[in-house]
């Protein structure tokens, strides 16, 4: 879906450059991950296996952890599934490179983050509906945080932080070639602290 | 050493008591019945043995370990057979088994060997391959045996592992339990008393969240009040049968049962265990001419009277 909407305007404009691609990511990822997130807790929590999965020799962080890396690694297959439009891209122009593995990565930590946030809202309710739907509506709210639309109606002073908390402006710097370490730091801390608050939300769970 | 220690255990769900001060003991080798009304705490007791969830208050030490401080260890030395036997149901039978060995850190070798000896000892060679969705609820639970012995655990704590089965599954399973009974400490708790009575060497049963009995199923047998009942069933007059029952000696309780047909009323009374008052009531409605005797039976008390006795309220 994502090489149609992307090849649909790519020969018009005539630009060996993936800009295009990776500005619609954002959008197809607000969909795709909550459907991939959805079900990791909630399921669990329904059929009763969180009961033998949390009584294992395992501690509730390795389960968190595991959860996360096993859905990243999905991403990344299917990220990976969209290898052949940069070899056709660079084929036919000379593109950036640098900018292009840069996007990838920036597509792979805004993804992370994604999950991290989906990861840690399934971990609330037992239905996956809801855990999909939610999910979008926060991982929405935190990306949509930082554009134009929002910053304009918050107090002047607060501009830059709404900014910074927002996913998109560090995605957008990303995508445009700029490897920051601020933006990096930036999606680890958002991931971290989703994952953390997901420990804490399992271990309420649990106790009640 | 005690294989499960539980000393003074309380736990609270908000402003519920779900078990309230509790103590007991299981030692190593025994097979320990639990046992108690639904909603009386024998599910939390056993989600804070297996280190699910953590104790309001008191201590609870299993294999040596408590449950709380030093969890991980408690978790390698257990099997656990939740409620209702929870699988992932889009495995199949063998790589479901090795998933587990697996969060057991059972390298892939000993893992491969442990799971062919279960799977053998379960029952369950002709499903390996099988996706658990599609397996009986009989096989599913044999799974969940499996699941639970994977690491060859010291100590088994199953809930209710026979609901939901039909008699020749629960025959089976209970032969399965009584077998892995002999080589390790099992605590399981079931609503079907006369299993228990047949697996159990002892029996713990608790009552919102209380313990209100403990002992061997013969030793609490004996314990019960009226130890042996008779099941009178005689034709005529309720009252007339009554005023006869009344007149024996010995009779610690009558109880009317009603009408059991057209003119014929049921009675249960109740005697101690070395009187035997058949004769004398036998001779008693040959002599009153309105009414008719026409049935009279010893009846034991089993686990199931004392179930009842001791959880009343």
């Amino acid at each position: 879906m994502s090489s149609w909407l992307f090849f649909r305007t790519f020969f018009i404009d005539g630009q060996a450059s993936m800009r295009t691609y990776f500005s619609i990511i954002p959008w197809i990822f607000l969909f795709i991950i909550p459907a991939i997130t959805m079900r990791l807790w909630s399921e669990e929590k329904k059929l009763g296996t969180i009961e033998i999965l949390m009584t294992l020799p395992v501690k509730d962080y390795d389960v968190v952890i595991g959860k996360f890396l096993g859905s990243l690694s999905f991403l990344i297959i299917m990220i990976a599934l969209s290898f052949p439009i940069p070899i056709l891209v660079l084929s036919l122009g000379n593109a950036d490179l640098g900018v292009i593995v840069s996007s990838y990565l920036g597509t792979i930590f805004l993804g992370a983050s994604y999950l991290a946030i989906g990861l840690y809202v399934s971990s609330f309710t037992k239905n996956q509906i809801i855990s999909f739907i939610v999910a979008i509506a926060l991982s929405f709210f935190l990306f949509i945080l930082g554009e134009d639309i929002v910053t304009y109606f918050v107090p002047q002073t607060l501009v830059p932080v709404v900014q910074y908390l927002g996913l998109s402006k560090h995605f957008d710097s990303i995508i445009r070639g700029v490897l920051d370490t601020r933006d990096i730091i930036y999606y680890l801390s958002i991931i971290g602290l989703f994952l953390y608050l997901n420990v804490r939300s399992i271990a309420k769970w649990k106790a009640n | 050493m005690a294989a499960i220690e539980v000393k003074n255990l309380s736990k609270k769900y908000r402003d519920i008591v779900a078990i309230d001060n509790l103590n007991f003991h299981v030692d190593k080798g025994e097979v320990v019945g639990f046992l108690g009304p639904n909603g009386a705490g024998k599910t939390t007791t056993m989600k804070i043995l297996t280190c699910y969830m953590p104790a309001t208050s008191g201590e609870a030490k299993v294999a040596g370990h408590d449950c709380y401080e030093n969890n991980l260890a408690v978790r390698r030395k257990i099997g656990y057979l939740p409620e209702s036997c929870p699988l992932y149901t889009e495995m199949n039978v063998w790589e479901y088994l090795a998933f587990i060995a697996s969060l057991h850190q059972l390298d892939y070798k000993e893992a491969k060997t442990r799971i062919k000896g279960i799977v053998y000892s379960c029952g369950l060679e002709d499903k390996i391959y099988s996706d658990i969705a599609e397996l009986s609820k009989g096989y599913k639970q044999r799974v969940g045996l499996a699941q639970a012995l994977i690491n060859d655990p010291e100590i088994l704590i199953l809930d209710e592992p026979t609901t939901g089965l039909d008699p020749n599954q629960r025959i089976e399973i209970k032969n399965l339990i009584k077998n892995i009974g002999s080589k390790k400490t099992v605590l399981l708790s079931s609503h079907i008393l006369p299993e228990v009575e047949a697996t159990c060497n002892r029996v713990i049963i608790i009552n919102k969240g209380k313990i209100v009995a403990e002992g061997s199923p013969e030793e609490l047998e004996s314990k019960a009040k009226n130890k042996v009942s008779l099941h009178i069933i005689a034709k005529g007059k309720e009252t007339d049968i009554k005023s006869i029952l009344e007149k024996v000696k010995g009779i610690n309780a009558i109880e009317a049962k009603g009408l059991a047909d057209k003119n014929e009323y049921a009675f249960e009374i109740f005697i101690d265990s070395d009187l035997d008052l058949r004769k004398i009531i036998m001779e008693m409605f040959g002599r009153s001419k309105s009414t008719d005797l026409l049935e009279i039976y010893k009846r034991e008390i089993t686990l199931e009277d004392v179930f009842t006795e001791v959880t009343k309220e």
